[in-house]
């Protein structure tokens, strides 16, 4: 049966999971590349390099790099709606293909033409990148049918928000995945808005773990800003659903710091709970002082991780603002493949 | 009782075979008792009897192959019947073949079905007092002041949506709402379109008059199911009893920059459908006034904002009620030698290209169609009589669209007036692509419009 965590006390638990070294310093390289990248990309936009939307993940990098941690990496299938940029770059997606996708040039992982919210990587098993709210729920339902039919062994895993997980497409992907036992994870990233509207108006049950219940689907409740509790969870639910038991579902609690998009009022939070997450839980600051206090690296040692980021992210943005657009001719290119 | 005839096992079928009696001549039969088996290549069925009596006559032998339906196969005798009283049904003619057999005989069958569709007649905009105040507001404002005044005059009108209640509506169509009438009446949802599109129909059929609005109608593909099947059909299906005066609305057509799955224009998809009206304004004083008729209309209404052009403004006649008629093109210019047509944004590229090709000397009619269903052909047509030669301009692809419609009817209506042939301005029938380049070469241009002109007046 369904079983719940109380997550929300992650923080004082005794026996929560560590990690090593190795893991701390590749998570904390991870969710820093997502964060300074995320950082330049809001730089960008307001720069006019950027245009239409452009969702940042800033504040919830601990959920995708603690998921991918669990995972195989070139085999699981990954997919997630437009808030997507930390997936690509977590999952290894080069980062300049993804800025120059931002800013529409040739050199944009879908050459220009796919934009913020959709990017793909067949080598990296990242299906999008999706823009339908809900969408993605379906698909990655479907990428665990073809793991199944083809006996290949890799989990998909699923990500959406607290907002998709109120499209009917769930449910109905919900009941396939128990009812075939598909290898699919359920991530549900509860950043507690969608645009700006709270969980509390608009989810008649609020905690998203307990939603696949009616299907028997377990689900967890996780602190989605401790990374090592999401690597803990993803674990379990990866393994779940690789050894033939089924879909699994993660409830992430996590928040995310800037606007929904880049052109977002705010004024349906307040300004203090946005800066007691980023004082009190950023997950960033979380693995950076355990590093220190465990004395896994020095303040220079990761000042020259930092050092190293921000080269690859300058390099990214250069290369986005200098690429040129695609050609004219690719207009009419990609619409069929003809036979 | 009569005779007992071949079963159809389904409505396509036309013969089968008589496999096996299950009674013989003299048995007494009562309700439910199996007479025979029948079958097809594709199923086999049991005969039962209806009524009780007795089997007076076997008509088909067993086995018998490709017995038609409707043959009689066997009488059985009620209470006080004689065989006599049976023997004429046996030469019944088969009525599935009827029809057929009519159109053979030279009775045309199509003759009594194809009474003509009815002919939709618009009225007039409304006349405005000579000296009516002209107020300048954006399309924004004019939208949000239809829906408050309506919300004003009829409580059963309330507004549901994503975002549009405390957030003020993504794109702020809906400010100030929730503060005059509540959430009761501006009711936010969950994200969950298909639901609430389902849910709004509903009380729609139960006498509301739901005002749906899609954070953008990209999304209303979610809904556009029961949008179709269940609003738009339902007046038909029920013969005329359940009415689901709703409207649908929300900002349509491309945006800036925001890729294919959120840019693209549904125009020519929900004129398509019959028990749909569809309007799509330009001005703010149609958009004000059309958007004020959509919500009084009895039937379900699409109305297809256009996101580019919320903040764009336009003169308003201040008056108390103002409505303009639903299915009535608006001559936004009067000229002799070419017509343009176009609605929404496209009216923007057509606007901009007459001003330059007054300027070179050539006298446009313009023609801003307002309503997409019921499309005011008419005005259309007598424009055509008058210019002989017609651009269509839209930001929809172009295969099957609004323009492709426009010249279809010319064709059937006022070919011999053409001195040139039709040319649509369109989209190109591509997905919408993110670069800022690619997305400029997808969109319609005013040069493009221009180039048009030319080539149906044979000036380039
Ligand atoms: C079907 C559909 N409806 C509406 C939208 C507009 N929209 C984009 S994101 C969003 C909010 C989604 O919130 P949530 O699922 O919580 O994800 P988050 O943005 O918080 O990551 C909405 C309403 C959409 N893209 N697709
Ligand atoms: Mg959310």
């Amino acid at each position: 049966m369904a079983r719940r965590a109380v997550a929300t006390k992650a923080k004082t638990q005794t026996n929560s999971p560590q990690f090593n070294k190795e893991q701390e310093l590749s998570a904390y390289h991870d969710m820093l590349l997502v964060r300074r990248f995320e950082e330049k990309a809001g730089q960008m936009y307001g720069m006019g390099l950027i245009g239409g939307f452009c969702h940042l993940y800033i504040g919830q990098e601990a959920v995708v790099t603690g998921v991918t941690m669990a995972s195989k990496k070139g085999e699981d299938a990954q997919i997630t709606g437009y808030r997507d940029h930390g997936h690509m770059l977590v999952m290894g997606l080069e980062p300049r293909g993804v800025m120059a996708e931002l800013t529409g040039r040739a050199g944009g992982l879908s050459g220009g033409k796919g934009g913020s919210m959709h990017m793909f990587s067949l080598e990296h098993r990242f299906y999008g990148g999706n823009g339908i709210v809900g969408a993605q729920v379906s698909l990655g339902t479907g990428l665990a049918f073809a793991s199944k039919y083809k006996g290949d062994g890799s989990v998909s895993i699923a990500y959406f928000g607290d907002g998709a997980a109120n499209q009917g497409q769930v449910y109905e992907s919900f009941n396939m995945a128990k009812l075939w036992n598909l290898p699919v994870v359920y991530v549900i990233e509860n950043n507690k808005y969608a645009m700006g509207t709270s969980v509390e108006r608009s989810s008649a049950t609020t905690d998203f773990s307990q939603r696949g219940q009616s299907f028997d689907i377990p689900g967890e409740q996780v602190d989605g800003m401790d990374v090592r509790l999401v690597h803990d969870a993803a674990e379990r639910a990866i393994e779940h659903a690789r050894s033939g038991k089924g879909p699994y579902i993660l409830e992430m609690l996590t928040y995310r710091y800037r606007g929904h998009s880049m052109s977002d009022p705010a004024k349906y939070r307040s300004k203090d709970e946005v800066t007691k997450y980023r004082q009190e839980r950023d997950p960033i600051e979380q693995v950076k002082a355990r590093i220190l206090s465990e004395k896994h690296a020095t303040e220079d040692e990761l000042k020259e991780i930092e050092t190293k980021i921000r080269a690859i992210v300058t390099e990214a943005a250069d290369f986005a603002t200098n690429d040129p657009e695609p050609d004219a001719s690719e207009l009419w290119t990609d619409i069929t493949i003809s036979a | 009782m009569p005779n007992i005839l071949m079963p159809a096992l389904s409505p396509t079928m036309e013969e089968g075979k008589l496999s096996k009696w299950l009674v013989k001549e003299g048995d007494t039969v009562s309700p439910g008792d199996v007479l025979a088996e029948i079958e097809t290549d594709k199923a086999t069925m049991e005969v039962e009897s209806v009524d009780s009596g007795v089997v007076n006559q076997l008509l088909v032998a067993e086995g018998t192959d490709n017995v038609k339906v409707n043959t009689p196969i066997a009488i059985v005798l009620g209470e006080g019947e004689k065989a006599e009283d049976i023997e004429v049904a046996k030469t019944v003619p088969e009525p599935a073949e009827a029809p057929v057999v009519a159109a053979e005989n030279g009775v045309d069958p199509a003759a009594e079905k194809t009474a003509a569709a009815p002919k939709f007649e618009p009225a007039s905009d409304p006349d405005l007092p000579a000296d009516v105040e002209m107020v300048e507001m954006t399309v924004r404002q004019a939208l949000n002041e239809a829906m408050a005044e309506e919300l004003r005059r009829d409580k059963d009108v309330f507004i549901i949506g994503e975002e549009v209640a405390e957030y003020q509506g993504a794109y702020k169509i809906t400010q100030n709402l929730l503060q005059e009438f509540g959430p009761e009446r501006v009711v936010d949802t969950p994200i969950t379109e298909h639901g609430f599109a389902g849910l709004a129909v509903g009380a729609a059929f139960a006498g509301l008059k739901p005002i749906v609005e899609f954070m953008t109608w990209n999304f209303a593909m979610q809904a556009i199911d029961q949008i179709i099947n269940s609003a738009a059909k339902q007046l038909y299906m029920s013969g005329g009893q359940v009415t689901a005066p709703i409207v649908f609305r929300g900002p349509n057509g491309v945006a800036s920059r925001v890729g294919a799955q959120h840019s693209q224009d549904y125009s020519a998809w929900y004129s398509h459908v019959p028990g749909l009206t569809v309007i799509a304004p330009y001005s703010a004083a149609d958009a004000k006034g059309l958007l004020k008729a959509a919500i009084r209309s009895p039937n379900p209404v699409i109305f297809l904002e256009n996101e580019v052009l919320y903040g764009s403004t336009g003169e308003v006649p201040k008056v108390d009620d103002f409505v303009l008629p639903i299915g009535k093109a608006r001559i936004a210019r009067a000229g002799a030698d070419v017509t343009i047509v176009s609605f929404s944004m496209g009216m923007r590229y057509a606007t901009q290209a007459t001003e330059k090709l007054v300027a070179a000397g050539v006298d446009v009619e313009l023609i801003d169609l307002r309503t997409l269903r019921p499309l005011d052909m008419d005005t259309v047509i007598a424009s055509v009589k008058k210019t002989g030669r017609l651009v269509t301009v839209e930001e929809g692809w172009p295969q099957g669209g609004i323009g492709a419609e426009i010249s279809a009817q010319v064709n059937e209506q006022a070919f011999d007036y053409l001195d040139a042939p039709v040319i649509r301005v369109t989209g190109k029938d591509v997905p919408m692509p993110y670069a800022a380049n690619l997305e400029k070469l997808a969109l319609p241009h005013v040069d493009d419009v221009i180039a048009a002109v030319n080539a149906v007046t044979y000036r380039s």
